[in-house]
């Protein structure tokens, strides 16, 4: 397994965000979690990295346990996340943005990758010199894939990728997300609201209540389900 | 509004003031100084909300466009050419002194402030760990300027860690606060420790530096030889102003000249990331607990290269040099320079370094024209004078 997550606790304070998840990925998977505003999906990606730490559980990465390692070096050991809210450098530009995704890739690799990030983002390519934050949103949350796909990691987080974005701009994302995970060998672990794409591209699912998973699945499984179709799609963002 | 602000400001600040009267101190009253400048403020205020906001200048708006990289290079050519240009005498190169003192000390800030965008309000600290580096060694060790220098860096910069370290956690006011006290607290001690700092009388009789060796004295100590004497010339005693000059040029030079060559490395990038949002940081791998603390460290480090100049060139140091006021002077220049612009620095300095020593004969309105100078600039250049940020890498210069 690419990831094992065991009976993870997290919380603010006092306050249980999540109240023992359960979940795996294994290697070339994309998995979706979905779940509604407030459910624990975000604090769970963040745990993964270390950042609210792990008050109970397990996280293992391959045969690593890294609930216990600060963030930079969950990092250095193959994850990578493109948070919620993008979090791009707005004063720097593209091209340094991409650059900082990079700090823990040997530089060798940088002239390649480079190149690659490009060719699935051509939109970025013509933009390198220009500041992060004058960028559209939609180019924006490009620039934090790519950013984090500069890393080399084997496992990509990916916090809420459509959030805020046009129902085309959407559509193309996940399918730069499908074309990640062909080209190159990446897992993927990404979060959404949107469960009608997520579901579609991903190989199984996930929902998320209230800090507990509720169901699992296949993807299509998932989207067939009455419950979830009442839940997150018919009435949602269909 | 801003009239009320400023009368509740100004009444206890201007309106009374201190006269000597036969039996002593009294407390006068300067009501019309208050009225006026509330006046002032009044109507100042309606006139940029009447004009519905400041009316552009497009000398302050052409500032966005010039070419930073060709004004580097014609400064730092007047700076290397003005002690022999016909005009500069003591006098000149003393003030061009003082002003490059502040270069520095700005470029050095300007690494923690600018770059790393941790705000350091005790930033004078490390001057005078620099300065009292220098006098202290040299007063009990008996060691030259030159070996004492590198010192003096290290002993900065380790007071930089020390800092570093209890602020990791905070930000923003809470950061300022502490630095802030970090800079009371050095300045105490040095005040205090009596048997080792020399307290509030400080440190006299510090060694100048000499030139390779060369003194510059009009009759050298028993052994040693005179710069004018190495030289054949006549002894003056603007040899060593002049020398001094070029020292601190040279010490700021290689300030810019460091700081420029970290800020296209990953640990430069890694400030400037930093300073643009701490989580987005964590989640790439930055480690931003050794990231703040090397820029403390190399911020520290170049104040305490300052600090050194600094009493070589006073031959004497105390406690009263190292005040509040001198973080603020210097952080105003980073600010009002731009945050993170090398050039915004020097022409900041030359503002508020530079004109006030100029125009000395107005001791009175010095500190008023200061500020007004730095809300005219605030109004016009919210970001500071140069706040154009050149990206450090250029699609242009990279190989495809
Ligand atoms: N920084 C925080 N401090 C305290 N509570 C938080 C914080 N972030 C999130 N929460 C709480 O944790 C719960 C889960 O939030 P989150 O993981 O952001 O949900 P989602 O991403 O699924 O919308 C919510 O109840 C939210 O209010
Ligand atoms: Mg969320």
């Amino acid at each position: 397994m690419m990831l094992t997550v065991e009976g993870l606790v997290a919380a603010y304070g006092r306050i249980e965000a999540l109240k023992g998840v359960d979940l795996t990925v294994a290697e070339g998977e994309i998995v979706a979690l979905i779940g509604a505003n407030g459910a624990g999906k975000t604090t769970l990606l963040m745990s993964l990295c270390g950042r609210p730490r792990a008050k109970a559980g397990r996280i293992r990465l391959l045969d690593d346990d890294i609930a216990h390692l600060p963030t930079f070096a969950i990092v250095r050991k193959g994850v990578a996340i493109a948070p919620e809210g993008r979090r791009i450098f707005p004063r720097l530009s593209v091209l340094e943005n991409l650059r900082l995704g990079a700090v823990t890739a040997d530089p060798a690799y940088f002239d390649s990758d480079l190149k690659r990030v490009l060719g699935l983002f051509p939109r970025l390519k013509e933009r390198l010199d220009q500041r992060g934050g004058t960028l559209s949103g939609g180019e924006q949350q490009m620039l934090a894939i790519g950013r984090a796909l500069m890393a080399r990691p084997r496992l990509l987080l990916l916090d809420e990728p459509s959030l805020g974005l046009a129902p085309l701009v959407v559509r193309q994302i996940f399918d730069i997300i499908a074309a990640i995970r062909a080209e190159q060998k990446v897992t993927v672990f990404l979060v959404e609201q949107n469960a009608h794409h997520a579901l579609r591209l991903a190989d199984r699912g996930y929902v998320m209540v209230n800090g507990r998973i509720t169901l699992s699945g296949s993807g299509a499984e998932l989207l067939a389900n009455p419950e979830i179709r009442a839940a997150y799609l018919d009435g949602g963002h269909g | 509004m801003a009239a009320l602000v400023a009368l509740g400001l100004a009444f206890p600040l201007v309106g009374h003031r201190l006269e000597d009267s036969v039996n002593g101190l009294s407390l006068g009253y300067r009501f019309d100084w208050v009225a006026i400048g509330v006046a002032a403020v009044f109507f100042g205020r309606l006139t940029i909300g009447l004009l519905g906001g400041v009316p552009r200048i497009a000398a302050f708006d052409r500032l966005k466009g010039l070419r930073m990289d060709w004004l580097g290079w014609v400064l730092a050519a007047i700076a290397i050419a003005l002690p022999f240009l016909p005009f500069a005498d003591r006098n000149l190169i003393d003030k061009a002194t003082l002003v490059l003192i502040y270069v520095m000390l700005g470029w050095g800030l300007n690494v923690v402030v600018g770059l790393a965008g941790l705000l350091d309000l005790g930033y004078v600290a490390f001057y005078a760990v620099g300065a009292y580096s220098y006098a202290l060694l040299s007063l009990y060790f008996d060691l030259s300027f030159w070996v004492c220098l590198p010192l003096a860096g290290l002993f900065a910069a380790g007071f930089g860690v020390l800092l570093g370290f209890p602020v990791l956690r905070l930000r923003g006011d809470y950061l300022a606060i502490v630095t802030l006290g970090f800079g009371e607290i050095i300045r105490v001690i040095l005040l205090n420790w009596q048997s080792f700092t020399g307290g509030p009388n400080g440190i006299t009789s510090i060694a100048r530096p000499s030139f390779f060796g060369l003194v510059f004295s009009a009759d050298p100590p028993e052994g040693r030889m005179a710069f004018h004497q190495a030289l054949g010339i006549d002894y003056s005693s603007l040899h060593r102003v002049m020398f001094l000059y070029f020292l601190i040029l040279a010490l700021a030079l290689l300030t810019n000249f460091v700081t420029l060559r970290l800020r296209r490395l990953p640990i430069g990038r890694a400030w400037e990331a930093l300073r643009e949002d701490e989580i987005a940081c964590r989640a790439l791998g930055i480690n931003p607990t050794t990231t703040k603390l090397s820029a403390f460290a190399i911020g520290a480090m170049f104040g305490g290269f300052a600090g050194s100049f600094f009493a070589t060139r006073q031959g004497f140091v105390s406690p009263e040099s190292f005040t509040f006021i001198e973080s603020a002077i210097v952080l105003a220049i980073v600010v009002l320079g731009g945050m993170g612009s090398q050039i915004g620095v020097v022409v900041a300095a030359l503002l508020l370094i530079g004109l006030p020593e100029w125009f000395r004969d107005l001791q009175l309105y010095r500190m008023l024209v200061f500020g007004l100078a730095m809300v005219a600039i605030m109004l016009w250049r919210p970001r500071g004078l140069l706040s154009h940020r050149d990206p450090t890498i250029l699609l242009s210069e990279m190989k495809r």
